[in-house]
């Protein structure tokens, strides 16, 4: 069987540093760091966090801007999904013609639902032992498929919808799910990616694993630092990335402007520890996505690492890369020390980054790496930035529970 | 409780809860038809008239009639019905 090339023709961001891919292009091409203190926020319900940081939007989050029949089932996660997916559906110029056929679909995932809703709804049970006063759509917002559902409510999509939930690789497995969709023909055009809210919880979970940073409360914008000598963690964003596939026929059909062209993805998993990644793992799935593309090592121009800034994390990851593609052959950075780890939306606000960069033909470096750590060195890590033109990069996510998404791209 | 508060404090929760224009509250405006509620909103205008007038909804006897209001009229008279003229339950 022959199967469907795709495209990506459509793209859509909330970051930190805004809604809209331009605030992200912008704060990335200028360095800056979303990270700051939540301590104010924070200590006040959980007094023995080690982390008091974290990666909010940094506008005010303008609800009523999303009908209200339509955000009535919105919790924060799927309000920012619908964010996203609003500017990439107007790039992609898909309108209620598209939005109304049997031929497209979403794949949209989370790690998790609203967090500050499932904070209401526990707490109304537990504290106050009642259910009276909650709202009657609590649970549309806390559910695990609150995005992709919400999303298809809101955009009237009755077709195929899908919602991967593996944490921090959550939006990369959806967009694999996307694409290997529309390569079996079975819809045109899939409406992809991930989001995630920053929630003092969610920190919280990072923070007993020992995997969030906590050496730098007092210099918020110091961490995280991908790939260096003194990261020490984690600090967690919120975010959405929506990037519309589409078959190649069915954009030429449209007359769309196909922007880039998926020539590869993989998805595995560590299967021998929930938060410990290994090096074998990740260079399973690395060379999985170059077989899938049929491409060698030689062909990637540009890696952007998941790389969050944990120790270990960090360490297999750089070995993985080294192994692969060997010593300083690819340029890799991570996006992580500007952004913070947008959690399950990280592998789609990073992938339309890249797609920026691509085409702007730079490359944005690791925020906070001065000095590479142990078993990180070996790369040519991209530390300043780079005026370069590339075509061809690699985006991957490695998430808790040993599950790893890898993609590989060609900017058109 | 006097009937003009009845319809104001309902008024003031379709106009800030729900968002609605307050020249389309007229007592023969039909929740569904003419301001666009659904079964999911009366659940939560129950709980905001819950609040605001300060009775609880008994879902063994509430419930049904809550289902079959229609009109905003029906919402005035099961408030009036809640509260009671001197504003107890």
């Amino acid at each position: 069987m022959s199967l469907n090339k795709v495209v990506i023709t459509g793209v859509g961001v909330v970051s930190p540093f805004g809604i809209g891919k331009a605030p992200l292009d912008e704060a990335l091409l200028a360095g800056r760091s979303a990270v700051v203190s939540r301590r104010d926020l924070w200590e006040e319900k959980l007094s023995d966090l080690t982390c008091w940081l974290g990666a909010p939007l940094g506008e005010p989050l303008d609800v009523k801007s999303i009908p209200r029949k339509l955000r009535r089932s919105m919790g924060r996660v799927a309000m920012l999904a619908y964010l996203a997916t609003t500017e990439a559906l107007e790039q992609a110029q898909v309108g209620d013609k598209e939005l109304s056929s049997d031929r497209i679909g979403i794949s949209f995932g989370s790690t998790i639902g609203s967090v500050a809703s499932i904070e209401e709804f526990f707490s109304a049970c537990l504290e106050h032992r009642a259910i009276g006063g909650l709202p009657a759509n609590i649970f549309f917002q806390f559910m695990n498929h609150t995005c992709a559902a919400n999303l298809a409510h809101a955009f009237g999509v009755s077709n195929r919808v899908l919602s991967p939930s593996a944490a921090c690789a959550s939006s990369l497995q959806a967009i694999g799910c996307g694409i290997e969709t529309i390569e079996q023909g079975r819809q045109d055009i899939m409406i992809c990616g991930g989001a995630d809210e920053l929630h003092m919880m969610v920190s919280a979970c990072f923070d007993l694993v020992h995997a969030a940073s906590h050496g730098f409360n007092d210099r918020p914008t110091c961490t995280p630092r991908p790939f260096d000598h003194n990261r020490d963690g984690i600090v967690c964003g919120e975010g959405a990335g929506a990037i519309i596939l589409e078959s190649e026929k069915s954009a030429e059909a449209r007359g769309a402007e196909a922007l880039a062209q998926i020539e590869g993805c993989a998805t595995t998993c560590e299967g021998k520890h929930m938060a410990q990644p290994h090096r074998e793992s990740i260079v399973r799935c690395l060379k999985e996505a170059l077989d899938d593309s049929g491409l060698a090592p030689g062909d990637i121009e540009y890696v952007s690492a998941h790389a969050t800034g944990t120790v270990e994390g960090d360490r297999e990851e750089a070995r993985a890369l080294q192994e692969v593609f060997g010593a300083r052959n690819v340029p890799v950075s991570s996006l992580k020390g500007h952004l913070g780890h947008t959690l399950g939306a990280s592998g789609a606000v990073e992938l339309a980054a890249c797609l920026s960069m691509q085409k702007g033909g730079y490359l944005v470096p690791t925020r906070n790496l001065q000095e590479p750590g142990e078993g990180c060195e070996g790369l040519d890590h991209v530390t300043g930035l780079r005026r370069v033109g590339f075509g061809r990069f690699m985006k991957s996510s490695f998430a808790f529970g040993g599950v790893n998404s890898v993609l590989i791209v060609k900017g058109l | 409780m006097a009937g003009h508060l009845v319809i104001e404090g309902v008024h003031g929760i379709l106009v800030e809860e729900f968002e609605l224009d307050r020249a389309d509250l007229t007592p023969q405006a039909d929740l569904y038809n003419d301001l666009g509620l659904d079964s999911l909103d009366t659940v939560d205008l129950a709980v905001a008239m819950e609040k605001q007038f300060g009775f609880k909804v008994d879902r063994a006897v509430d419930e049904k009639v809550i289902r079959e209001m229609r009109t905003l009229e029906e919402v005035y008279a099961f408030v009036r019905d809640k509260v009671g003229p001197g504003g107890e339950q």
